[in-house]
């Protein structure tokens, strides 16, 4: 930190308003909008209970991931 | 050229995820695993016995009982136990820990120079504190992790739903209470906006707590158990969080650092 402060950077202004390294809205927008839609399909398919959401038929995935269901807190029985 | 670009943080994220679902599995296979194993007895012993007595020819009768809710625990489910402790436990702690990871990364795109004067890894490391608090610390507070043989086979789409309905609230909380936070930096300055934005998301979340109904299908499942089971399933989830936290703010910090030394360098140059 001393060091970023006393260099040529605090002339510049590299780093030292960090409000200058904001990224733009317009180029975050899609990349969080894939990220909760993949969140989401993800946490759907560990949390999914046999039954109508479950994608495909049968109790496979909902077995195979049981005990993470468990421990990491998703409803279960 | 720009050191900390969205393609930098996702990438850091997922790094940093992959090491907290590894992380994650280790604390859960060490310390959770055993209770679960222990529920699982208690549930298969509870099911024999409600099978009534032991058959007359001595036989034991273990594998004879139904699971009469959907799915059964014991040696007979389709995947087999040892398979659900290791591969199965490692595959939801790995895909929770990339996603987490991934998505913190992002976030913590978004919060880059938008969280009052935090320079680059403090504002990731309270990305991921708000991440940790809002998606697992407070809606285990409210519906806590149970372990298997306690709760219906009937009621568990509605505590799906109120579940993930009371993390959907609480996410939505923290996103309000960081609005809050800047506005009351702009106005009056840092202070006021760590009160604002604590205010905002425990106001909310108290209200949401209150008005969620409560679920109790415990019965008579043995306290120690479920103790024991809870303090391993939180210590999964810090696990988790922490390792992201952790991993992701060390390779943030660096890549900053790097472009600032970049860009210094080059200012350095242009005076010459
Ligand atoms: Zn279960």
């Amino acid at each position: 930190m001393a060091h970023a402060i006393s260099s040529p950077a605090s002339i510049s202004g590299a780093g030292s308003a960090p409000s200058d390294l904001a990224i733009p809205v317009r180029e975050l927008a899609p990349w969080l909008v894939l990220g909760a839609l993949l969140a989401l399909s993800v946490l759907v398919l560990i949390s999914s209970v046999q039954g109508a959401i479950t994608i495909p038929e049968g109790t496979a995935i909902h077995e195979w991931v049981h005990d993470g269901r468990h421990l990491l807190g998703f409803p279960c029985h | 050229m720009r050191g900390l670009s969205t393609r930098t943080f996702l990438v850091h994220g997922l790094l940093a995820g992959l090491l907290a679902g590894l992380a994650a599995f280790v604390v859960a296979y060490a310390v959770g695993e055993p209770h679960v194993d222990r529920a699982i007895a208690l549930e298969t012993g509870a099911a024999d016995e409600a099978a009534g007595a032991p058959a007359p020819d001595g036989h034991d009768h273990t594998h004879e009982h139904a699971a009469a809710d959907g799915h059964s625990h014991g040696e007979d489910a389709a995947v087999s136990r040892t398979t659900q402790s290791t591969w199965g436990l490692a595959t939801g702690t790995l895909a929770i820990g990339v996603v987490l990871g991934g998505l913190t990364g992002l976030l913590s795109a978004a919060g880059l120079g938008r969280l009052g004067s935090l320079r680059p890894a403090a504002s990731t490391a309270l990305v991921a504190l708000l991440g940790a608090v809002s998606f697992s610390l407070v809606p285990f507070l409210k519906y806590p992790a149970t372990p298997p043989a306690v709760g219906s086979g009937e009621t568990v789409d509605s505590r799906t739903a109120l579940y993930f309905g009371f993390v959907a609230v609480s996410l939505v909380a923290v996103v309000a209470a960081v609005a809050a936070a800047r506005r009351a930096m702009h106005r009056w300055g840092a202070v006021p906006a760590v009160v604002a934005g604590l205010a905002t998301y425990v106001a909310a979340v108290t209200v949401a707590a209150l008005a969620f109904p409560k679920v109790d299908e415990l019965g008579t499942f043995p306290a120690g158990v479920l103790w024991d089971f809870r303090v391993a399933s939180l210590l999964t989830l810090l696990a988790t969080w922490v390792v992201i936290g952790a991993a992701l703010t060390v390779l943030v910090d660096r890549t900053w650092r790097r472009q600032a030394a970049v860009e210094a360098q080059r200012a350095f140059a242009a005076s010459l």
